[in-house]
């Protein structure tokens, strides 16, 4: 009785056997090298402790810590939970119990590293949990990281998991990895059922696996004995093949849409203020810096909000960019009407000064403006083909810009009186339209739209003084292309110059890519002085 | 006309803005001035405005120590802007109007070779902290970056070594010359070593190249052919920002295609999100996170208290700078003189202590012995180094590779054979200055 009493007392306050040899295995990663981290990963996954996975998966995240101390029993070895926050006093959690072990500033402790041969081993092991995981493409992703390395405990895991799944990409890429294995089973008609599998899979490592089965090594024998199989094989890889060739098509046309539609959002707000307006205004590069700028200082403003900050400063920076544009405007621009050549020196002596007004308010160094997690990353088609999202959300934002300058321009007052002065402005006058007012607010308009494009260009580039610069000629590129004082012509020349770059891109090289372009705008140019959509107008000089 | 002043006005106040010298005077004394001539806009602004202030924190410094031979030192910062044509003429103000001691500058080669002529007319001394692409020694310049067999060459060792095993190369850099002539080297170096024609491709982007899509993808399927592939990356400046990320989007790990930089460091690397770049490498003779030196500890200590920002990194070039500008010290010292032929003279074989630990010294063909490191991207920014070189641990720089035939026989030594270009089979210097 007493016994039994003391045993309960025992168990209560001390550490169970397996807690206590966790923690010692634990501890052995402090000193060990790199190849000795490898046994001891192996071990940890052994003891199947319960917060094994927790403690692997920071130390795959460079997450795991141990208390910088003289003595090593003060050494404790500390999961952190995140390693963004303040690095004074970072979250704790304790690798044993999983719970929140108090904060402590970032230089009290010592990092346990990791490199890249071990992060894959983790992968592996990691893998094996996430593949419970109740997210269809956590366990899609398990599948792929421990195709990897395939052993018989995984083998099986992943028989089991097939049995059970659900979801009907990961059961095929389930089918797919262990038809992988299956091809090298020892029983030809269970490696041709593999082959037809693999079949029906796009991925270039499946492709590239079939493949060696076709090799004959030194003795003129093929890697593949059976000749059906062999057959199989080589249908399976043509098959594979022209597959990957229709995506990676597809993937190049989307690549000049993303491109195309960068130049268009550059070019809409150049389009109205030269092609409508016919003002050279050589600081339209930098009213889109402006709004990228802007994009900047609403993140730095909303620290916590960095998914919708993006959203918040497209208003903002069409602002920003407006009202910059008006005063410009306002101030010199209108006394340089018809005269192309001042109005060209004028714009590009307020392009100096805007550069080096940012220059002296954010300094010469690049800002680095986040990219919300909405926008990172890719959407996975299949194995060969995935489309990043920040390019897609740019397609569609380009398409719904270029929607509401329409309706702005077809379906509003402004609209009207903009296209009135345009087409003939003394009559637009004598009818009663104040020009001076309506100048200013295309001249806005056109300014606002360069700094919403800005925003977009601060995903994709760096956000610096010299961000207009580099987009100015490319800008004028397009609108001559598509045609002075036409819209449309903008949206089709930019979308059709994207596809062109990216079609030559992958023969020609980035350098020579745009120096092709170029030299056929020259071209067309020569033979359709006016661009691919001529248009009467004020600018064309028909008046 | 009254549009007519608005057009001068806009034009003057746009000249003034580019026109941006500074200086800053310290004493009554004659001091000693000295050259800065760092780009800080443009395009390589991320990296080099952190070295102006280097050589600033440490003239500060020597100046808080009593100066030099008993006079102050003053800095003259000049902004040459990444226009290339630019160094010219500001590389002859520092030298013909300033008549500086000395000049700490430089980043990208271009703006080398730019500003060499310059220096080898009026014979100025250029301190250069950069890597670079070897092929060169000139009198009047001392390269404390590394040479390509400092960097470039013990870098592919380490991938073509068991721990990575790469079987494929991608030579991916910037169209200028020094990502040209290292791919050029290393090609040569690959096929020597047996890598096939067909498994090394080369390519090249333009400056602030922002559209990286198809080069990632292009990457990305040259490295599935089944063979272990490896990017060895020359881009240079902000280039890297959307390259980077491109890579993070398009989900090419560390594990599947590793990327090693020979010009992204700690500075760069603070710009952006890491996350996604964990274990890509990169390939320096300093890392800030090899605190294991003390004398590294002082110098991020001194560089945080200098800036006033706890969070700035130092980097590799900061050291180079740190490295020379104690050799300059050093040698004004022996020769008593700032006079540039007698702290030529006094130069070779001087000797400087390393942050990370060894001893810097200075040979005949004007470059200087160092450690090299490969480190892993951590996630907050850092390197974990995965290798350092072991023998020897000092490599001495090489001015002229042994890998392309071009090159092979020349040696350069400005102590006995006075000559940057010395053909060791014929036994004639080629030509006096660095041409």
């Amino acid at each position: 009785m007493l016994l039994l009493v003391l045993w309960g007392v025992r168990s209560a306050h001390a550490q169970s056997p397996s807690d206590a040899g966790f923690l010692s295995i634990l501890g052995e990663l402090r000193e060990a090298s790199y190849p000795d981290k490898e046994a001891i990963i192996d071990r940890l996954s052994q003891t199947g402790h319960p917060s094994v996975r927790a403690v692997l998966t920071a130390f795959m995240e460079d997450r795991l810590f141990y208390r910088t101390a003289e003595k090593p029993e003060d050494q404790k070895i500390v999961i952190v939970k995140s390693t963004e926050g303040d690095p004074a006093v970072l979250d704790l959690i304790d690798p044993l119990t999983l719970k929140a072990a108090g904060t402590a500033p970032m230089d009290s402790l010592t990092g346990i590293n990791t490199n890249n041969h071990l992060r894959q081993v983790l992968g592996t092991v990691v893998a094996h949990f996430a593949l419970a995981s109740p997210d269809a493409s956590v366990r899609l992703e398990a599948v792929h990281n421990m195709m990897r390395s395939p052993d018989e405990a995984t083998l099986k895991l992943l028989r089991e998991q097939s049995g059970v799944e659900t979801n009907a990409r990961v059961r095929k890429e389930i089918s797919m990895a262990l038809a992988l294995v299956a091809l090298d089973d020892m029983n030809p008609q269970v490696r041709l059922e593999a082959v037809r599998t693999l079949r029906g899979s796009t991925g270039q490592d499946v492709r590239n696996r079939l493949a060696l089965l076709m090799e004959k090594s030194a003795d003129g024998k093929f890697a593949e004995p059976d000749d059906q199989v062999r057959a199989a094989a080589t249908t399976a890889v043509k098959v594979i093949d022209q597959w990957r060739t229709f995506y990676s098509v597809i993937e190049t046309l989307f690549f000049g849409l993303s491109l195309g539609s960068v130049l268009v959002l550059i070019a809409i707000g150049l389009a109205i203020t030269f092609g409508v307006m016919g003002v050279i205004n050589m600081a339209h590069g930098e009213l889109m810096m402006l709004g990228a700028y802007t994009t900047y200082v609403v993140q730095t403003l909303m620290p916590g909000h960095i998914a919708i900050s993006v959203l918040v400063a497209i208003p903002a920076a069409f602002i920003v960019s407006a009202l910059t544009g008006i005063v410009i405007e306002r101030t010199i621009i209108r006394f340089l009407y018809g005269r192309p050549l001042e109005t060209l020196l004028a714009t590009f002596g307020v392009s100096l000064i805007l550069q080096q007004l940012v220059r002296s308010i954010f300094s010469a160094l690049n800002k680095s403006v986040v990219t919300p997690e909405w926008m990172s990353g890719s959407l996975q088609i299949n194995d060969a083909l995935s489309i990043t999202y920040n390019r897609l959300y740019i397609v569609i934002f380009t398409l719904l810009v270029f929607g509401a300058i329409m309706a702005v321009l077809k379906r509003t007052r402004l609209g009207l009186d903009i296209r009135a002065v345009s087409q003939n402005r003394s009559m637009a006058r004598a009818m009663g339209i104040r020009s001076e007012w309506v100048d200013a607010m295309t001249f806005g308009l056109g300014s606002g739209i360069a700094g919403v494009a800005g925003v977009a260009l601060s995903q994709l580039t760096n956000v610096g003084p010299n961000l207009g610069q580099s987009y100015i000629i490319d800008s004028f590129m397009v609108v001559v292309f598509g045609g002075v004082g036409n819209l449309w012509g903008a949206l089709i020349g930019g979308m059709s110059m994207g596809i062109a770059n990216k079609l030559l891109e992958p023969y020609s090289g980035a350098v020579l890519a745009k120096i092709f372009i170029l030299i056929a705008l020259i071209l067309f140019i020569q033979a359709k002085p006016r661009g691919l959509f001529p248009q009467s107008g004020r600018s064309s000089g028909d008046n | 006309m009254k549009s007519r002043l608005m057009f001068v006005v806009a034009l003057m106040l746009g000249a003034v803005g580019m026109l941006f010298t500074t200086k800053v005077s310290t004493a009554q004394q004659p001091t000693i001035k000295i050259g800065i001539m760092h780009a800080l806009s443009g395009t390589m602004a991320i990296s080099e405005t952190t070295l102006k202030d280097t050589v600033l924190m440490l003239i500060e410094e020597q100046n808080k120590k009593g100066g030099l031979l008993g006079r102050k030192l003053e800095a003259v910062v000049v902004d040459p802007t990444s226009d290339w044509p630019k160094w010219t003429e500001k590389a002859a103000q520092l030298l013909e109007r300033d008549k500086v001691a000395v000049v700490f500058g430089c980043w990208t080669s271009v703006s080398r070779k730019t500003v060499l002529p310059v220096f080898e007319k009026d014979n100025g001394l250029l301190f250069y902290p950069v890597q670079y692409e070897g092929e060169e020694s000139s009198k009047n310049v001392i390269y404390t970056g590394a040479a390509p067999n400092q960097q470039a060459i013990p870098a592919v060792d380490y991938l073509m070594g068991k721990d990575v095993n790469v079987k494929r190369w991608v030579l991916e850099g910037t169209d200028y010359v020094y990502p040209q002539t290292t791919n050029k080297i290393l090609k040569a170096y690959l096929l020597s070593k047996g890598v096939k024609e067909e498994d090394i491709s080369v390519n090249y982007t333009p400056f602030g190249f922002s559209d990286w899509q198809s080069r990632v993808a292009a990457i990305k399927k040259f490295g599935s052919a089944g063979k272990k592939t490896a990017v060895v990356s020359t881009i240079n400046g902000d280039a890297n920002v959307p390259f980077y990320k491109e890579l993070g989007n398009q989900k090419i790990s560390a594990q599947d295609i590793p990327v090693i930089a020979f010009s992204v460091g700690e500075e760069e690397l603070s710009g952006f999100d890491t996350k996604p770049l964990l274990g890509h490498l990169a390939a320096w003779n300093y890392f800030q996170s090899i605190t294991t030196s003390p004398l590294n500890k002082a110098f991020i200590d001194q560089w945080h208290t200098y800036i006033k920002n706890p969070k700035r990194t130092t980097n590799d070039p900061m050291e180079a700078h740190y490295i020379g500008f104690n050799m300059w010290v050093k040698a004004v010292t022996k020769a008593g003189s700032v006079d540039v032929e007698k702290v030529l003279a006094a130069l070779p074989g001087t000797t400087t202590p390393n942050l990370t630990g060894g001893t810097a010294t200075l040979l005949p063909n004007h470059h200087i012995t160092k450690p090299v490191f490969i480190g892993e991207i951590k996630a907050d920014g850092q390197f974990n180094v995965v290798w350092k070189s072991t023998a020897p641990a000092l490599v001495p720089g090489d001015a002229w590779s042994d890998y392309l035939p071009a090159s092979k026989d020349l040696d350069a030594d400005w102590v006995k054979l006075k000559c940057g270009n010395y053909n060791t089979v014929q036994k004639k210097c080629l030509s006096l200055t660095s041409k």
